[in-house]
């Protein structure tokens, strides 16, 4: 049943009922209760290297956790996937396990059906959660400092093992509060109840983590600083930088970042308060644009089109995302890239885009014009590492394509500074759980490099 | 379409398929809905003697063990006899078998190890028109501390001593059911023979304890914080039952004793298994009371249209036709080679094949293939167990094929030999030496 708000025009608050929008916002994939997870448990084939396994960024042992709910066993599970994953909760509820573990499930090679291994993951995880189940004491204290920056999951990823080693650690966050994207980038319906903020709580129980919020790289503290009075240092601040549109008028009211736009969703007490347009156009075709538009919908927006400017094929959403954005009343188009933003008095009125189409291997426009009505544009075209933190205070961090340049252990070409996540270039798109392993990974190389190899 | 009328000892019955001695069988109720669901017979569950009735206590009756997806694959159970009054199941009896006079209807006796007390009861049943009687020396629990059940089944001569009280006083027809809680299930068979019984029907359930609570440190099923041996049935059973039935069916003492098959009796493929082995018949009771009396319908519909496919008309045609083929283990022929092999197109590739092998085997299936995760037989290394077969879980992706005469082993370099030959001829066996010397 359309909601009579969704068709008020212009950028508005409220189109929808307070049930409406507990309902749209709920749960994506609701929990499996203990008989579910016994069920689907019993379907894993306790696989010989296993390829779920290999498939996952952060290796976590999917058959053996599996196993272990199989055998009424969920906080062993559980163990076994803050093991390798310290962030395994929200991982299980974002990551593309579709292109990823559960694609290659041998299940899914019998019949199609793969093990929903996210799902188990979060119930074991849940259950150790819930129950607030601490697996992890610190070592004797290293007496040894590191800073890390950036609370997102590679910052805690990093001083979560750091922590369980014995060292100190300091988080310096730019933002008001910590978890990075899990907190501010992700769609509200799949990290509901507040979960981010209750993980990083779970992380930082461990103790000997210090995290001081409203410290940002280069305005409150420099690197040079942190270099100075610590240790070692982790940078993992992601990328702060919007791409441009590159059309015409895109400064106009209405034209909006799309992570700007979710992380006012996902901060908003009130979801009545956050306006939506009756028109959406997201120009994009990643994850990110997935969310905008599909929570753009779930605000009550009439109509909301996702415009890429290549094929399907091309898209950094997976099939899985796409699919969903379809289910949810969002019409994905292709070969269309933006070219003017339409105003009226200064308003948003519709974008005009150009068909594409590939010459070899080049895009080009075709001269065709469309133009799509809209008064809200989300530009959701990438995001784009800024160096400029980093630098003025000594010895410039050499960077590799836009992005920190780090070797196979995340050491850069700084003295005592490692690198992790989003903020360096990582062959694993970008993911959450590939940021998880570059912080880890760092972690155990810091504590070696602090420690002699290990021992204290 | 095959013709599965069955014939037992005289009995006769509509389908092979009768529902075991058990709670599905206690009381008219539950026969007459087994009856409209299509068994073609019941055994009534086990009478005692005139008297107070037994009582069964007040807890918990079963324990299971369960596999993937809590599916039941073994019971156990710690009921007793009927615990209804005699004269109200002969009643009962009766009038079941006046309205459904097509169907089979034993009765199932279990009275003290003394001749009077046998004597007494078989009149009694006689005249309930029950086509035949079944004597309960199988129950391992409850019954047994009182001298009864396998207490009786356990001692060859009592077994002959009561078969041969029944068939002096009553006309009916006896079969012994025989409990498997024995070393040698041939010896209470010929027992029973020589008693005169009509058939045997085996197996009675097997002693056991299905879990223990670990939490309150109570064998399951768990009476106030105690628990006792049950008696143990169910799929899980099912390839203890049908060695029984084989080794009786072949014992040449024993040779054409009919048998009424019982034992872990699930589907259509089942029944035709042990009738395969030398039974005349089967009895179930742990599928019914899993799933209901409607898996009868699965049982006729299966049974026929496998006789169908394969030409076979009657149950005569099957009964016993595997019986043949079980031999020592000393007759195999040690000249028959096979060895495993995967199917690339059906592999799932989850390795345990692989893994089985490796670990605790033959190393004899490779995990990687020029950096390829990759699953296939050395055949140089393959002794032909058939583990790996086993552990799939896609049926007939790995397949164990045997080597053509003449064919070369790889493993031991040998040629695949025309002749059969087995252990007593083989070099390596002393006594077959000193046969030679």
């Amino acid at each position: 049943m359309m909601a009579e708000g969704q068709l008020k025009e212009g950028i508005v608050a409220g189109r929808l009922s307070s049930m409406e929008y507990a309902d749209n916002f709920s749960d994506l994939n609701a929990p499996l209760d203990a008989h579910e997870a016994r069920v689907e448990a019993d379907r894993c084939y306790f696989c010989y290297d296993a390829p779920c396994m290999t498939a996952c960024p952060t290796s976590i042992d999917i058959p053996l956790f599996i196993r272990q709910i199989s055998t009424g066993n969920p906080l062993g599970a559980a163990k076994t996937i803050f093991d390798q994953n310290i962030l395994g909760g929200m991982c299980a509820r974002v990551c593309p396990t579709e292109t990823l573990c559960e694609e290659v499930c041998v299940r899914e090679t019998a019949e199609g059906k793969p093990v929903q291994i996210g799902r188990l993951q979060r119930y074991a995880t849940d259950e150790a959660m819930e129950r607030s189940k601490q697996f992890y004491t610190r070592a004797e204290a290293s007496g040894r400092k590191v800073a890390v920056v950036g609370a997102g999951p590679a910052g805690l990823a990093c001083a979560h093992r750091l922590a369980v080693n014995g060292h100190d650690v300091t988080i310096f966050e730019a933002r008001p509060k910590s978890g990075g994207l899990n907190e501010y980038g992700i769609a509200a319906y799949k990290t509901t109840d507040n979960f981010a903020q209750a993980e990083v709580d779970y992380v930082t129980a461990i103790g000997g983590i210090e995290i001081r919020h409203g410290h940002a790289l280069g305005r409150d503290v420099s690197l040079a600083e942190l270099a100075d009075g610590h240790d070692a240092v982790f940078l993992g601040m992601g990328m702060s930088g919007v791409n441009a549109l590159r059309a015409e008028g895109e400064d106009a009211e209405g034209v909006v970042d799309a992570v700007d736009f979710i992380s006012e969703l996902r901060q908003a007490d009130d979801l009545s308060t956050v306006a939506i347009g009756r028109r959406v156009v997201v120009i994009g075709g990643g994850m990110t644009a997935v969310d905008a538009a599909i929570q753009s919908r779930l605000l009550g927006a009439d109509e909301v089109t996702i415009c890429y400017r290549r094929g399907q094929e091309n898209m950094n959403a997976s099939a899985y995302e796409q699919d969903l954005a379809n289910v949810n009343g969002v019409m994905i188009r292709h070969w269309l890239q933006p070219k003017r933003v339409l105003t009226e008095g200064g308003r948003t009125v519709g974008v005009e885009l150009e068909y594409t189409r590939l010459e070899g291997d080049r895009l080009v426009g075709t001269g065709e014009m469309l133009v799509i009505p809209a008064d809200q544009v989300f530009k959701a075209i990438g995001q784009s590492f800024e160096a400029a933190p980093l630098n003025g205070s000594g010895s410039a961090i050499a960077l590799e394509r836009g992005r920190i340049k780090v070797d196979a252990e995340g050491r850069t070409s700084m003295p005592k500074v490692w690198a992790g996540g989003d903020c360096v270039v990582d062959a694993r798109e970008d993911l959450t759980v590939a940021a998880v392993a570059a912080g880890r990974d760092a972690a155990e190389a810091i504590h070696r490099s602090l420690t002699a190899n290990g021992r204290a | 379409m095959a013709d599965i009328r069955n014939n037992f000892i005289g009995i006769k019955s509509p389908n092979p398929f009768w529902l075991a001695s058990a709670p599905p069988t206690d009381k008219a109720y539950n026969v007459v809905r087994a009856f409209k669901a299509g068994w073609g017979g019941v055994v009534w569950k086990t009478l005692g003697e005139e008297g107070p009735p037994v009582v069964n206590v007040n807890g918990p009756r079963y324990g299971a063990i369960w596999g993937a997806d809590r599916r039941l694959l073994g019971l156990n159970n710690i009921e007793l006899i009927t615990d209804r009054d005699l004269q109200t199941n002969l009643r009962e009896m009766k009038q079941v078998k006046m309205d459904w006079p097509d169907r089979a209807l034993i009765a199932s006796i279990m009275v003290p190890c003394e001749e009077n007390a046998w004597k007494n009861i078989l009149p009694l049943v006689e005249e309930t028109g029950a086509d035949g009687i079944e004597l309960n020396f199988g129950c391992p629990h409850g019954m047994s501390e009182r001298g009864m059940g396998a207490a009786v089944g356990q001692v060859p001569e009592y077994v002959e001593m009561v078969v041969r009280w029944c068939k002096q006083y009553t006309r009916m027809p006896v079969i012994t059911k025989l409990t498997p809680n024995i070393s040698d299930i041939r010896q209470p068979a010929r027992a029973a023979l020589a008693g005169g019984t009509d058939a045997v029907s085996l197996i009675n359930t097997i002693n056991s304890i299905t879990s223990v609570n670990l939490d309150s440190f109570s064998p399951e099923p768990s009476i106030d914080g105690k628990g006792t041996h049950g008696g143990y049935c169910g799929p899980a059973v099912k390839p203890i039952a049908m060695n029984m039935v084989a080794e009786i069916a072949r014992d040449p003492q024993t040779q054409g004793l009919p048998i009424s098959a019982i034992g872990g009796i699930t589907t259509w493929r089942d029944a035709a298994e042990f009738l395969a082995l030398g039974a005349g018949n089967v009895q179930v009771c742990t599928a019914a009371m899993t799933y209901g009396f409607k898996i009868v319908e699965e049982m006729i519909e299966g049974l026929k249209s496998w006789m169908d496919e394969k030409g076979h008309a009657t149950l005569d045609d099957i009964i016993g036709r595997a019986t043949p083929n079980v031999t020592d283990w000393q007759y195999l022929n040690l000249n028959y080679i096979a060895k495993a092999h995967i199917d690339q197109d059906s592999c799932i590739k989850c390795g345990r094949c692989h893994i089985a092998c490796e670990d605790t085997s033959h190393q004899a299936i490779t995990s990687m293939v020029d950096g390829v995760r990759h699953f296939e037989v050395i055949e140089a290394e393959c002794v032909g167990c058939n583990l790996c077969v086993n552990v799939c879980p896609v049926e007939n992706c790995i397949t164990m094929e045997p080597l053509a005469v003449g064919a070369l082993d790889q493993r031991t370099g040998q040629t695949v030999e025309p002749t059969y030959a087995n252990w007593t001829t083989h070099p390596n066996n002393p006594m077959a030496r000193e046969a030679a010397e």
